[in-house]
């Protein structure tokens, strides 16, 4: 024990001190590139701290907990130091900024670097004030977070998620205020909960109160609620099951009314994006096909029901119904058709060779030379809306629900594809393509059925999207689609139906409600999904299949202690 | 024999096949067609090459950084476009200050040598910490996982430097001495064109010559070879895959620089298109091969600049340019369909990437 104890000291200050100055780098980067500034715009709790600055805040508290945990584990002395040490040459690393910022112009290559970025940082008191100030938020901040470290799990628990409702409903307040004025009675909650900028004193404090009682509840309860539904007869477990499942169901067909028009467009843009990842997920979850091309299919898609509806274009004057099916056609056979070539193509030259299509459908469509066919850049408009009887659906409100059938649709077929014999067909050439052709699977067939399912999803959706736009620009099916549609099915979890739609609100869903920010929303989304992967590179929702095979080591221990749990006692 | 060859050929190699023969067939047809019609004369025909020249050493500069990349940890380095836009636009700042100075007319050679050291400096920097940061905790993941954090740490580099320096294009200072033409023979050939050519050229050779020659080098490709034994005959993997994205970052650093000065502006979202040309460049020479990539590059950009006219003006197509792209990739997918490793690749892709 002595041993260890003289062979880690010396490792763990500069452990400390290092996690101190790449806080502090992430602070600065924060500041220069803008993001502190543009945060401060809006406050979480009216009058009392901005966005920007809960940022810096929890960033600083952040650094002090990880300095905490890196280095003096449980002991309550080392861990104050340390986390103030790191909060310290954090606040530091901030102060030397402003000292920067103050001798030379640092504007000329920094654009951001802007008085009032100095003015946030430093209160607008002189420089010496501001360096006291400074060095004194970092110092506490970093001990809070050290201190933070040393409560009991629990404690924690509900700390971070109460604060963490706070800080979204702050973020989120002008979604929230117009949603909630649409109900009426509940308007009340409006005036309690919201200032002109920001929450009020009493909203977040009440807030924060409510979350804590209900986290602390269910941490309590949660497992003997669990246990007590394991518990039921099976017929019994089925009817609540059944109930859950109707009362989603009603739920997701109320939803557009209740939410109002901003969010139901989210949503319809959320539903678009689960269409096309459960397409991708059949060719790249399925089978391992990895297509970076997977726009080109939506492009047909639309484009094939804009020639043959458009009066534009004036060639065909079908309705979106009697389109439909051509549509669907023309996207299964081109899935076939662009899948021939790179039948033998594997892993990254399939992915190249498949990006290369996506690019290629694009930029035919945006040349002058198919431009009489295909409208070339200023597109094709005049797309008529898709109505059932005198039921047009026009609105986003309307549109979720064909894009609503549209998911289940496609969700069904696909769900009951995965157990299919084409579905194994499709899991074994992912495993391993060699030994699934030994077993008597046939690659050609199952290569390209792969590719025409998920073609002829994706030209649907693009069908929906080109009535519900009632255009379509080549501009809007370029490579970015089909990586983005790619992150969701890999970061909802690769080969699992709710994984997409998991993957799709996360990746989508939430950076749309964040439109306000858009500066810094791609950003954000990078950096999260890096930090997802590191973490959780299984996915959100994984297959669990999946789950098991990337999270071997952890399961079995977990089971040998589960295992071995009952024999002790 | 013949025999054997009947029961080997399936329907889909003959579809494979006659989609490949006739894309050829149109290729030559257009080809002739174009150089009877006499539009352009055997100048246009060489400021085309050049041009082609030029911007293909680009791409296989940037290409050998995905292709080194791949060899050792097979991964598609997606952020290297961003590698790639860092170095030049932090070096901007630099070229401008020596430009407002007027120290870049004085001493030209030495602020153009300055300005590349700045810039493939901070695309090594960018280069070694997203090795760090992103890959390196992510070594024995499947496949895809770090594909997802590469295009996560490329949106997020993308919209830092935006951040950092600004969402506008800045205009790179005009360096005199490479402004005007050189003659060459009967021909002119622009300066800056020719300075690419041979900077990138060189640059090339002594990178290829550092991973063929060297001890580090030989290390390095022992590694991408089979990296257990690598470590078992005591090379540390670690360093080595850091020495990989260092070469990878300073030639994306130079190939920078050399974009600048040929196409004199940078911009945050600059890296993309040429990014993803450079990675269908080192997929074209064979992914994973050093020289496949460098040839990819090369034969990459002079499709791009020969093509358009050569193929597409005698088909009677309008405004042949726009196609420039759709070209690159349609030749790609040629070369694929017959060689489906690549023009170089062989090993690689059986032994399943």
């Amino acid at each position: 024990m002595e041993k260890r104890k003289i062979k880690q000291n010396p490792r763990v200050w500069p452990q400390g001190i290092k996690i101190g100055l790449i806080g502090g780098i992430v602070e600065v980067l924060l500041a220069l590139i803008g993001m502190v500034e543009a945060f401060s715009q809006r406050d979480i709790i009216g009058q009392v701290i901005s966005m920007g600055h809960t940022l810096l805040l929890l960033v600083a508290v952040f650094v002090g907990y990880l300095a905490a945990k890196r280095t003096a584990r449980s002991e309550p002395f080392g861990v104050v130091v340390h986390s103030s040490l790191s909060g310290l040459i954090l606040g530091g690393l901030l102060a030397l900024l402003v000292i920067g910022g103050s001798l030379v112009n640092l504007r000329k290559v920094f654009i951001n670097a802007s008085p009032a970025l100095f003015k946030l940082l430093t209160f607008d008191w002189t420089i010496g004030a501001s360096m006291v100030l400074l060095l004194g938020a970092g110092t506490l901040s970093g001990l809070l977070g050290g201190l933070f470290y040393l409560r009991p799990g629990l404690t924690r628990r509900v700390w971070i998620t109460s604060l963490g409702w706070v800080v979204m409903v702050g973020v989120l307040q002008d979604l929230l205020r117009p949603t909630f004025a649409l109900w009426g009675p509940l308007a009340i909650i409006n005036e309690w909960l919201f200032s002109a900028n920001g929450l009020t004193l009493q909203g977040a404090g009440s807030l924060f109160i409510l979350v804590a009682l209900v986290t602390t509840f269910w941490a309590k309860r949660g497992r003997a609620i669990q246990t007590g539904f394991r518990g039921l007869s099976a017929a019994r477990q089925r009817g609540l099951r059944i109930t859950g499942y109707i009362l989603l169901l009603s739920l997701l067909l109320i939803l557009p009314q209740v939410l109002g028009l901003f969010l139901s467009e989210v949503l319809t843009i959320v539903g678009l994006y689960i269409l096309l990842g459960l397409g991708l997920n059949i060719v790249v979850g399925y089978a391992g096909l990895l297509d970076l091309g997977y726009v080109a299919f939506f492009a047909i898609g639309a484009y094939t029901l804009a020639v043959l509806t458009s009066p534009e274009l004036g060639f065909f004057h079908l309705s979106f119904w009697g389109a439909l099916p051509f549509v669907i056609v023309m996207g299964v056979l081109s899935g076939v058709l662009l899948g021939i070539p790179v039948l033998k193509m594997r892993g990254d030259y399939l992915a190249i060779a498949t990006l290369g299509f996506g690019e290629i459908i694009r930029i035919l469509v945006l040349s002058d030379f198919l431009r009489p066919w295909l409208g070339g850049a200023q597109g094709v408009g005049k797309i008529p809306k898709a109505s059932i009887g005198s039921v047009e659906f026009a609105t986003p409100q309307e549109i979720y629900y064909l894009i609503l059938a549209g998911c289940f649709l496609v969700g069904f077929i696909s769900w009951r594809l995965r157990d299919s014999r084409l579905g194994r067909a499709w899991m074994a050439v992912r495993e391993d393509e060699d030994v699934a052709q030994a077993m008597g699977v046939n690659l050609v067939a199952t290569k390209l059925l792969a590719f025409a399912t998920g073609a002829g999803f994706s030209a649907l959706s693009g069908a929906i999207f080109a009535s519900k736009l009632g255009s379509v620009y080549p501009h809007s099916f370029n490579v970015m689609i089909s990586i983005n549609i790619l992150c969701v099915i890999i970061v909802g979890g690769m080969g699992s139906i709710p994984g997409v739609v998991v993957g799709a609100m996360a990746l989508v869903g939430l950076p749309e409600l964040l439109r306000e920010f858009a500066e810094y929303r791609l950003l954000v989304y990078g950096a999260v999904l890096v930090g997802m992967m590191l973490l959780r590179p299984e996915g959100l929702w994984p297959e669990a299949v999946r789950r098991r095979e990337l999270r071997q080591g952890e399961s079995i221990e977990k089971e040998s202690e589960s295992s071995s749990g009952p024999q002790t006692e | 024999m013949l025999q054997r060859w009947r029961e080997r050929i399936t329907p889909t190699d003959i579809i494979m096949w006659s989609i490949g023969g006739a894309i050829l067939a149109l290729m030559i047809w257009g080809a002739t067609a174009t150089l009877t019609m006499g539009r352009y004369s055997s100048h246009h025909w060489f400021d085309f090459v050049i041009f082609g020249l030029a911007q293909g050493s680009i791409y296989a500069l940037i290409a050998m950084g995905y292709t080194m990349v791949y060899g050792i940890l097979r991964m598609i380095n997606f952020a290297h476009s961003e590698v790639f836009m860092g170095g030049p636009y932090t070096a901007y700042f630099v070229a401008a200050a020596f430009y407002s100075s007027g120290f870049l007319d004085r001493q030209p050679i030495i602020s153009l040598l300055v300005i590349f050291i700045v810039s493939m400096a901070t695309s090594t920097l960018i280069a070694v910490l997203l090795e760090r940061i992103a890959y390196r905790p992510l070594r024995n993941a499947p496949r895809l996982v770090p594909l997802i954090t590469a295009i996560g740490a490329s949106f997020f580099l993308q919209y830092t430097f935006r951040g950092l320096y600004g969402s506008g294009f800045q205009a790179y200072p005009v360096v005199k001495i490479l402004e005007g033409e050189w003659l060459l023979g009967a021909f002119r050939i622009l300066r800056f064109q020719a300075v690419v050519i041979v900077a990138a050229a060189l640059l090339m050779a002594a990178l290829y010559s550092f991973v063929q020659r060297t001890r580090v080098g030989k290390a390095m490709r022992a590694v991408s070879e089979d990296k257990d034994i690598a470590w078992l005959m005591g090379i540390d993997i670690d360093r080595m895959i850091v020495t990989t994205f260092v070469i990878g970052g300073m030639a994306a650093g130079a190939a920078g620089v050399l974009y600048a000065v040929m196409f004199k502006q940078v911009h945050f979202f600059m890296g993309f298109i040429p990014g993803i040309k450079a990675f269908t460049a080192a997929v074209l020479g064979g992914i994973g091969n050093i020289p496949g990539a460098m040839l990819g590059g090369i034969f990459l950009g002079l499709f791009e600049s020969v093509g358009p006219s050569l193929f597409l003006d005698g088909l009677g197509i309008v405004a042949p340019y726009q196609l420039k792209d759709a070209i690159a990739f349609i030749m790609l997918v040629l070369v694929l369909i017959f060689r489906p490793t690549g023009l170089l690749g062989e090993r690689l892709a059986v032994k399943k990437a």
